[in-house]
């Protein structure tokens, strides 16, 4: 139903297609070779730290920038040169706020929806996002947070195929990020395909289908969220350290203590659960905090930005450590 | 939608919002008309030589305070705003959608120019009730010609200035310290007739003395044509020329930091 009007575009094939994309400002290299594809009807994230080539890789697929050199197409267009057409079949949700103050929300939605051919009914726009019970409320009156759903009203109340999320989440608070985060699925089974960047790899985790991670303008990392987390197989094992009985880890590789917290990292974590809460039972000792964590996104993600960023300087510790020593120094 | 209707929407919505905020919109318009009063106040009884004979200077500041209210709106008003957009991100959002950027860009401009016009009106009401001054008739085409030049050419540096503005707290200082100074030598504020040379040659050079003399022209009561003067419209369109190249080499969409 998103494809009815598809003017000049082309409505089969990937949503996004980017190949060998370059970009620098100046003499500092942003994106340095990026091959890209994302599929009709995705949720894909863009993940990094600050300074990665995120927001311009997004703006480049935006047509907010110009490249340097590669490929790049975004529903059938070049979007260089994509023009009115390539617009009418996009949505942008920049990281900025910015709106008439002085609109009410559902004056600013109608306003926005009037630049397309094919909008979104008003009621829909503001249900989806939900600004209904607010829709007679001047902009200048809505909570951060709100002000934010009314960014994405705006972004999607054309009807686009394709919506850009850049950091969408950004400054909200743990209810308003479940509530965007459902706005986003809601979106999701519209049939939209959405390419969001985001700073908290949990809400990555929770909405993408599939994740790309960004460091120094390059692709490290791209896959489902689970495959990305499956490559690094360490389990991490804590507790607080019940202090004299130091034979308690006796045997068992991979332990450090320090602060009086325990922190062992195996691949085998059965294994080594069993032998260490025998050896606590046989002593009375109560393994007081006793967590067992499985990698995170976040994990994966610490692992390969850190191993990236590390790559010239000293590898004492050898790679594979490299993850384990990043999530359990937090 | 076709572009141009698109435009006129922008301006319909320009329009609410700007009224949405009483007291901004209150004091647009106070602003000028308070200059009129106070120097009416102070020298609403002295006489001053226009060609072809003596008026009271009452004439002079209604023409003087038309022309500050273009400068005011088109110059000041329009760099203000468009660097408050820019700075907030909406022109930004703008070029993302398919609305032609221009036609935002128009919807700002017409709107100031409305409130140029509405202004306008005021002052002109003013001085007929209260200060006794002809509305011009034979010169009345020359008058608004010499308005529409002039806010043409004053808009058009407005959104040039907007290049040279860092943000939008920058901006009340940049754009008054770059008009303030040229009101008081362009015969708005107080007659410059007795500056010296060098001043007057300054204010000769920028386009506000320009518009301030064509509307005196229009205003002089002793005019015996139609009150057209094409040298001071020619400068104007210039600047405006001049204004509108900058503004397309260095126009920026995206806010600065």
């Amino acid at each position: 139903m998103t494809a009815s009007i598809d003017p000049g575009g082309d409505s089969h094939g990937p949503a996004i297609s980017v190949t060998g994309l370059r970009k620098s400002y100046g003499s500092l290299e942003a994106v340095g070779g990026i091959d890209l594809t994302v599929q009709r009807g995705e949720v894909f994230a863009l993940l990094g730290p600050n300074g990665a080539g995120k927001t311009t890789t997004v703006e480049i697929l935006e047509g907010h920038r110009e490249r340097d050199g590669g490929e790049v197409n975004v529903l059938g267009h070049d979007p260089e040169h994509g023009g009115r057409a390539f617009r009418q079949q996009i949505g942008i949700v920049l990281q900025e706020t910015g709106v008439e103050p002085y609109l009410s929300v559902e004056e600013t939605v109608a306003l926005f929806r009037g630049y397309y051919p094919d909008p979104l009914p008003l009621e829909e726009v503001l249900e989806v996002v939900g600004l209904t019970e607010q829709r007679a409320t001047r902009v200048r009156r809505l909570s951060g947070g709100q002000q934010r759903r009314l960014d994405v009203a705006v972004g999607l109340c054309g009807n686009p195929e394709l919506l850009f999320l850049d950091e969408p989440t950004t400054g909200f608070d743990p209810s308003a990020r479940r509530d965007a985060w459902e706005v986003v699925r809601n979106l999701s089974s519209l049939g939209t395909t959405v390419l969001l960047t985001t700073h908290y790899m949990d809400e990555a985790e929770s909405l993408a289908g599939r994740v790309a991670i960004l460091a120094r303008g390059r692709i490290v990392a791209e896959g489902r969220p689970d495959e990305l987390i499956q490559g690094d197989e360490v389990v991490t094992i804590s507790f607080r350290s019940p202090g004299r009985h130091a034979t308690l880890l006796d045997g068992i590789t991979n332990a450090a203590t320090s602060d009086g917290a325990v922190t062992i990292h195996t691949t085998t974590a059965t294994a080594t659960l069993f032998e260490l809460t025998r050896r606590a039972t046989e002593r009375g000792v109560e393994l007081e905090g006793l967590t067992v964590t499985r990698p995170t996104l976040e994990d994966a993600y610490l692992a390969l930005t850190a191993a990236e960023g590390t790559e010239s300087a000293e590898t004492s510790e050898g790679g594979e450590s490299a993850g384990g020593t990043a999530s359990g120094s937090r | 939608m076709n572009a141009l209707a698109l435009a006129l929407r922008q301006v319909r919505y320009e329009n609410r919002a700007f009224w949405r905020n009483p007291a901004a919109a209150f004091f647009t318009f106070v602003f000028p008309l308070i200059f009129l009063v106070i120097f009416n106040l102070l020298f609403g009884n002295d006489e001053l030589e226009v060609p072809g004979g003596t008026t009271n200077v009452s004439t002079f500041y209604v023409a003087g305070i038309t022309a500050l209210s273009v400068v005011y709106t088109g110059y000041t008003g329009l760099a203000m705003l468009v660097t408050l957009a820019r700075d907030q991100g909406l022109l930004k959002r703008v070029r993302g959608t398919p609305l032609p950027p221009w036609a935002f860009l128009t919807g700002k401009l017409v709107h100031m120019t409305l409130t140029m016009v509405l202004l306008v009106a005021l002052v002109v009401a003013m001085g007929a009730i209260f200060y006794d001054v002809d509305v011009p008739t034979k010169t009345m085409p020359a008058f608004v010609i010499a308005l529409v030049v002039g806010a043409a050419a004053f808009s058009s540096l407005g959104l040039a200035v907007t290049a040279a503005i860092p943000n939008a707290d920058a901006s009340p200082a940049i754009v008054q310290a770059s008009s303030l100074p040229l009101l008081f030598i362009s015969d708005v504020f107080i007659p410059a007739g007795q500056a010296p040379d060098w001043l007057a040659a300054i204010a000769d050079f920028f386009p506000i003395k320009h518009l301030s003399e064509a509307l005196q022209t229009a205003f002089n009561p002793f005019e015996s044509g139609y009150g057209f003067e094409p040298l001071h419209l020619g400068v104007m369109a210039a600047w405006g020329v001049a204004g509108l190249l900058l503004s397309l080499r260095y126009f920026s969409w995206e806010p600065r930091r």
